[in-house]
């Protein structure tokens, strides 16, 4: 794919609050991730758990990817919401 | 296995090929300028770029790999699922907006943002093209399994279309994969993937699955025993001959097979003690002279049946269907019945070899949760190292996605943050979309009476074939495009990583442009050259398994370098060459001696690997770290260098 050069993106006053914001929900999403991973290998058995018609595998596992689309949606939701506070109003055809 | 070609399905599998080569061909000429093709992906809404993103994303892995495991394997191929997708918030939270801060667009080039060093230049290439080679491998043999049930050609024959096709492109047209045919196929993929669930929860499940009316479902025989001895069994029915004893394995797990004749011909059948019964089995032979009979004729007589149901569901065990499902009640009628499947022993007998696949029923409890595969439970004989096997796969996945150079860098091509992030939302929930899809298509797979125990691959486009000849067709050129896709723009990736990186700014070479071109060009057929010949030797693997071990290399290679580089500012430019040099070293060398490579790339049978676990990543991340630190803190008066 010939990606080629990439497009100059705009200085960004709401860089370090996103940052900061990405870091945290990496770690929520991690352990959330790694309890999955703990509870599979100390505990395999809970993992087969009925729950109404699913399991707990089955639930958890889907879980992980709602989770996953959340948090990416709260993420743009707010990041979205910080650079139009924190940085100047640009004009309508520099921005799509 | 039998496959009838249908002319039809030739027709729709050509046609949508090129159509797909045709739009691709026509946006690459409108797009030859970089203008043109900044102005094309400046114009391009959000969502349309999200629907490409995962078009760009879902490989041959995704559809036909993770599928396939779940078909076989039941819940632990859906691991790969959870953790690719759980990759993506690693790319998004952690790694892609920081990476365009450095102001670069290319792996190698962010790596050496900071540093202009030919070390990072030389070793990031390199990593790019191993990564990029791994990738590729799962691709090809990704191909090579559509073509066989579609073209009734054997798996070279999709292996070298697939090299074929993407070399000639590479080399005249340098064609780019656009974000219209991403997008019209990352669409179509999910649109087909939600009709097959429909269909296929408009079926239900049988006990005796008939594929629509298509295929009658074959009951497998059992003949009685009257005496068993160590060295020769009696049997009731009188027609069949005893032959001879083979046991496979031993201790605990040993399984007895016997062979027996009837009307000149040998058939292979199971010793079950317990019930006094030898039970109908299906096996390859594998003939010294290179040939392979299957249940004991050649592949066109149609001997060796697709498989894939369940003995009991609510309760029942004779004939049974149950009515419409939903994503409820399919996992339900699962969990609570239990489902055949299909256990492979390999024997030997003098010169000729043959695989064996014996039913082993399975509770749906146990299919549906993981342990067929990855042994967590010490209570079923998980020993330790299988415990870290579990561990090191689901980091590799986890870390992976955003160390793949390939895919990170569809995320600068978009004007501003803003349209970057929303297309990345759109691309995380259509990928999540489709991964719980995978669920019910593998799912589905196994209980359809569809698989073909010798390829594992083939089980959602089987799944789709058994609804019809059109949505076969279709589902496969959409999986044929997907691979086309992808091996294109990892093709473009490798020899960029040769043209621009190696011989361009390490070698220095300054290269003219239509050298560079030329040079890139050079490259892309090696390339694609090498990638076919392993396509064929990997051939029977499941490709998400061999993307796995893709993920792992760039988990350990590259991941390491780049969040140390963004998040330690002690980091030098020794210290990453030396944390790419020890990552893709240890992570080559552990998967080259694991014992999965041993029994299917060398095919080595019982003989034990010398690394107790097939996923490196529990080792080789965690080395590469440390590597990276401790030269770091070594060379830190080199550090401005």
């Amino acid at each position: 794919m010939h990606h080629g050069k990439s497009t100059e993106w705009k200085k960004d006053n709401a860089a370090s609050l996103k940052e900061l914001l990405g870091k945290w929900f990496f770690l929520l999403y991690s352990l959330v991730y790694a309890g999955f991973i703990f509870i599979n290998v100390m505990s395999p058995k809970f993992m087969g758990i009925d729950v109404s018609n699913w399991n707990v595998a089955i639930l958890y596992g889907i879980g992980l990817i709602t989770l996953a689309m959340v948090l990416a949606a709260i993420y743009n939701h707010i990041s979205t919401h910080a650079e139009e506070l924190l940085n100047p109003k640009e004009k309508d055809d520099e921005n799509k | 296995m039998n496959y009838i070609v249908s002319p039809w399905a030739i027709v729709l599998f050509v046609a949508f090929i090129f159509s797909v080569l045709g739009i691709s061909y026509h946006f690459a000429r409108k797009t030859k300028s970089s203008k043109g093709y900044f102005a094309a992906g400046g114009n391009i809404h959000w969502s349309v770029n999200g629907i490409a993103f995962a078009g760009d994303y879902l490989s041959a892995a995704s559809f036909l790999g993770i599928c396939g495991m779940i078909a076989v394997s039941g819940y632990d191929g859906f691991l790969y699922s959870i953790g690719y997708l759980a990759g993506w918030i690693v790319a998004l939270f952690l790694v892609a907006e920081p990476v365009k801060r450095l102001g670069k667009y290319t792996f190698t080039d962010a790596l050496d943002a900071k540093f202009n060093s030919k070390g990072i230049q030389l070793t990031a290439a390199i990593s790019t093209l191993v990564v990029s080679v791994f990738y590729l491998i799962p691709q090809m043999v990704g191909a090579g399994s559509l073509v066989t049930p579609l073209l009734g050609l054997p798996h070279e024959a999709g292996v070298l279309l697939v090299g074929i096709i993407v070399i000639i492109v590479v080399a005249t047209a340098g064609m780019t994969s656009t974000t219209y045919v991403q997008f019209f196929k990352g669409g179509m993929l999910i649109i087909f993937s939600m009709t097959l669930v429909f269909m296929l929860f408009s079926r239900g499940i049988s006990t005796k699955p008939d594929q629509g009316g298509d295929v009658k479902f074959h009951e497998y025989k059992k003949i009685t025993v009257t005496t068993v001895s160590d060295t020769a069994v009696k049997i009731a029915d009188k027609t069949y001959k005893f032959d001879k004893l083979m046991p496979a394995g031993t201790g605990n797990s040993q399984s007895i097979f016997v062979r027996l004749t009837k009307d000149g011909r040998d058939s292979i059948w199971k010793l079950n003690a317990k019930d006094k019964k030898l039970e109908e089995t299906l096996w390859v032979t594998h003939n010294p002279d290179g040939t392979k009979l299957y249940n004991g004729g050649k592949k066109e007589e149609g001997l060796f049946y697709q498989v894939g149901h369940m003995t009991e569901i609510d309760g029942q065990s004779g004939e049974y269907h149950t009515g419409t499902l939903n994503i409820f009640s399919f996992i339900a009628k699962i969990k609570d019945g239990i489902v055949v499947r299909w256990s492979k022993n390999t024997l030997v007998d003098g010169q000729v070899r043959y695989d064996v696949y014996s039913q082993n029923p399975t509770p749906g409890k146990a299919v549906l949760k993981p342990g067929l595969k990855f042994k967590v439970d010490s209570e079923k004989g998980a020993l330790p190292k299988d415990k870290l096997d579990f561990i090191s796969l689901m980091i590799a996945l986890f870390l992976g996605t955003a160390a793949l150079p390939h895919i990170l860098i569809r995320y600068y091509t978009v004007p501003d943050a803003r349209s970057a992030r929303k297309s990345t939302i759109v691309a995380i929930g259509a990928i999540g979309l489709f991964y719980c899809l995978t669920l019910y298509m593998g799912l589905g797979a196994m209980v359809s009476g569809v698989l073909d125990l010798t390829n594992d691959n083939m089980s959602a486009p089987l799944l789709a074939k058994s609804f019809g000849v059109t949505i076969f067709a279709i589902v496969s050129a959409l999986a044929f495009a997907t691979v086309l896709g992808t091996v294109s723009g990892l093709i473009v990736a490798a020899s960029g990583a040769v043209a621009h990186d190696i011989m361009d700014r390490f070698m220095g070479m300054n290269m003219e442009d239509k050298h560079k071109v030329f040079a890139g060009k050079i490259a892309a057929v090696s390339v694609g050259c090498i990638a076919m010949v392993l396509g064929i030797l990997y051939k029977g693997m499941n490709v998400s398994y061999l993307v796995g071990w893709a993920f792992a290399v760039a988990a350990s290679a590259n991941f390491p370098a780049i969040i140390m580089i963004l998040f330690w500012k002690k980091t030098t430019s020794k210290g990453v060459v030396a944390s790419i040099v020890v990552g893709l070293c240890s992570a080559m060398g552990l998967i080259l001696l694991s014992q999965e490579t041993y029994n299917n790339v060398y095919h080595l049978v019982n003989v034990k690997a010398p690394v107790p676990i097939n996923n490196p990543a529990i080792i080789s991340v965690p080395l590469s770290f440390i590597t990276l630190y401790v030269v770091s803190l070594l060379t830190q008066k080199q550090r401005n260098k």
